[in-house]
């Protein structure tokens, strides 16, 4: 799956994914895929991709938005404690999560 | 947590009683003595936010986690008076339209066990059908009330995007999901819908002031004030009195058209059924429907996979063990996803990639911008416009897993509503085989009262 020069996909994309295609969103996704996932998702994301392409069909539509973002001012108020917002990480230390190494 | 232990036992539920699978967790939480709900039980939906109860959304993600918080529904369901009497199964994250893909197993239809009780609210309707609670909330992002209700023969409600507040529920898709009630009548389940609606300062889609870009910019189909939330200028359970005499139903063709016979059979005896109770019905066209259960389905798997980006394993979610932070990520979320959450989470990541972008997501919300024009002008032409909610009958459980477009493709009826953020009801108009057939009502924005008239006349 490589985009095209002109920013595009062309119409001869849909239907056309192959296993490593469906690793390299997995990666952008962060998601591992076995080989028989990876095989198996190729083959139906070409039926629901191709699906989709009649969505080239659509004509552009005039819309105006129904909810605009709304902020609201920025003011210091409670929140969860320290200890609530660590209690559902698999791991922490000291009061912080802990993640994994940035190698 | 390893590899082999982090798929929970998907026997879960089945030995405790629970004969349908309906229950995630069993625990009660009382309301106060006093309310409109006093003495009324509710289960609800494992993606509503319990503090000090498992909230798991029917994933191994979410093993365990235990919000530090209530949901506003919740907290609004105990003032009421309601005792919660659990949380309910449903698919992954809300993913699915049969409640085959929660990690804990599949829940059964009590109407017929063989079959799905549909989905992803399928243990909020099942709790309902098989009378483990007096009332239950599920969330509808796609249908996903309406669906269940129309397969377990009670009734759903999917509000007015910005009538219910989404605070503390687990997002899936933002733009489209609302929570909403499930009840065994047209009445009880307005009654829920009478507590748990209103504007929430910590939601701000619940803002209802035109002046500020609020919800009231969107509509005049409610009768308030500029300034006034609808639900606190309206009693919803008061709007179930049956009274249809001289209400236009609007039949969208293209709606009826793609549903098997027997269901339309039973939609066109209820159609008749309120006609002679003084209705009048009018043909009506949707010619974009043809194009929304794709834009749906781009919109919402583009939402899933930036929603689900949180579930990385360190601040909640399956620890991925060592190694860099990006393979320690991938490897939480092999683990913790279920197969339909990855299929969305991958699609939707794609259809967002570089030199996609404009071929699907653009063009999907171009097809939302039509969709939404399109049920303006029907709705002008009719108060209320009816459909079969689901256009097949319940599906037998392991029928459907294996192929997702023929899963997606079931949603034809009941995603248009969400696209185009208008309120609808479901409720049951009949029976083919001992198979419950639901009655689809879809109102103006904020026109809760119409489609609760509207379906409580078909109940009496």
């Amino acid at each position: 799956m490589t985009a095209t020069d002109d920013g595009g996909a062309s119409d001869a994309d849909a239907g056309v994914v192959d296993p490593d295609e469906v690793r390299h969103v997995a990666d952008l996704a962060r998601v591992d895929l076995d080989d028989e996932e990876a095989a198996a998702f190729a083959e139906q994301f070409a039926d629901v991709l191709d699906y989709f392409a009649a969505l080239d069909e659509v004509p552009e539509v005039e819309d105006e938005p129904d909810l605009v973002n709304v902020m609201r001012a920025d003011e210091v108020r409670d929140g969860l404690t320290q200890e609530e917002a660590l209690a559902n990480a698999p791991d922490s230390e000291a009061g912080f999560f802990k993640g994994p190494k940035v190698s | 947590m390893s590899a082999d232990d982090a798929r929970p036992d998907d026997t879960a539920g089945s030995d405790d009683g629970d004969e349908f699978n309906v229950f995630l967790s069993r625990e009660t939480v009382a309301g106060d003595d006093e309310g409109p709900l006093a003495g009324k039980t509710v289960a609800v939906k494992d993606n509503i936010s319990t503090a000090g109860i498992p909230t798991t959304c029917g994933s191994a993600m979410l093993d365990g986690y235990v919000p530090p918080y209530d949901a506003t529904v919740v907290e609004r369901l105990c003032e009421a008076g309601a005792t919660i009497v659990g949380k309910t199964n449903m698919d992954e994250f809300g993913m699915g339209g049969t409640t085959e893909t929660s990690a804990y197993g599949p829940t059964k239809n009590p109407v017929d066990p063989e079959h799905v009780p549909g989905g992803s609210s399928g243990g909020s309707a099942a709790a309902v059908a098989a009378g483990e609670a007096d009332l239950a909330l599920g969330s509808d992002t796609g249908g996903s009330v309406r669906n269940p209700a129309a397969f377990c023969g009670v009734v759903g409600i999917k509000p007015t995007y910005g009538l219910v507040s989404r605070y503390g529920l687990v997002a899936y898709a933002n733009s489209l999901e609302q929570i909403g009630p499930l009840a065994t009548t047209v009445e009880d389940a307005a009654a829920l819908l009478d507590a748990i609606a209103g504007p929430d300062e910590h939601d701000a889609t619940t803002r209802y002031d035109a002046a500020e870009g609020g919800a009231a910019a969107v509509s005049d189909a409610a009768d308030v004030p500029d300034d006034v939330h609808p639900a606190d200028a309206t009693e919803y359970a008061a709007a179930a009195d049956g009274d249809v005499d001289g209400m236009t139903i609007g039949v969208p063709t293209e709606l009826v058209e793609g549903a098997d016979d027997a269901v339309v059979d039973v939609f066109e005896d209820a159609l008749a059924d309120l006609e002679a109770r003084g209705a009048e019905t009018v043909e009506v066209s949707l010619p974009s429907v043809e194009h929304a259960v794709q834009a749906y389905y781009v919109i919402a798997m583009s939402e899933a996979s930036s929603n689900l980006a949180r579930f990385d394993g360190v601040r909640y979610g399956i620890d991925g063990g060592e190694g860099n932070w990006n393979e320690s990520f991938a490897r939480s979320r092999e683990e913790g996803f279920g197969d339909e959450v990855k299929r969305r989470v991958l699609l939707g990541t794609y259809a967002l990639s570089a030199g996609y972008h404009d071929k699907y997501y653009k063009k999907a919300q171009d097809a939302r911008a039509w969709v939404k024009q399109d049920f303006d002008e029907a709705l002008a032409e009719a108060d209320v416009l009816a459909t079969p909610t689901m256009p097949v009958l319940p599906p037998k459980r392991g029928e459907s897993l294996d192929d997702p477009l023929s899963l997606y493709l079931m949603d034809a009826n009941t995603v248009p509503v969400n696209l185009a953020n208008l309120p609808a009801i479901s409720v049951p108009a009949g029976e083919v085989e001992g198979l419950p057939v639901g009655m689809q009502f879809v109102g103006p924005a904020f026109g809760e009262e119409t489609v609760i008239r509207a379906g409580s006349a078909v109940e009496e």
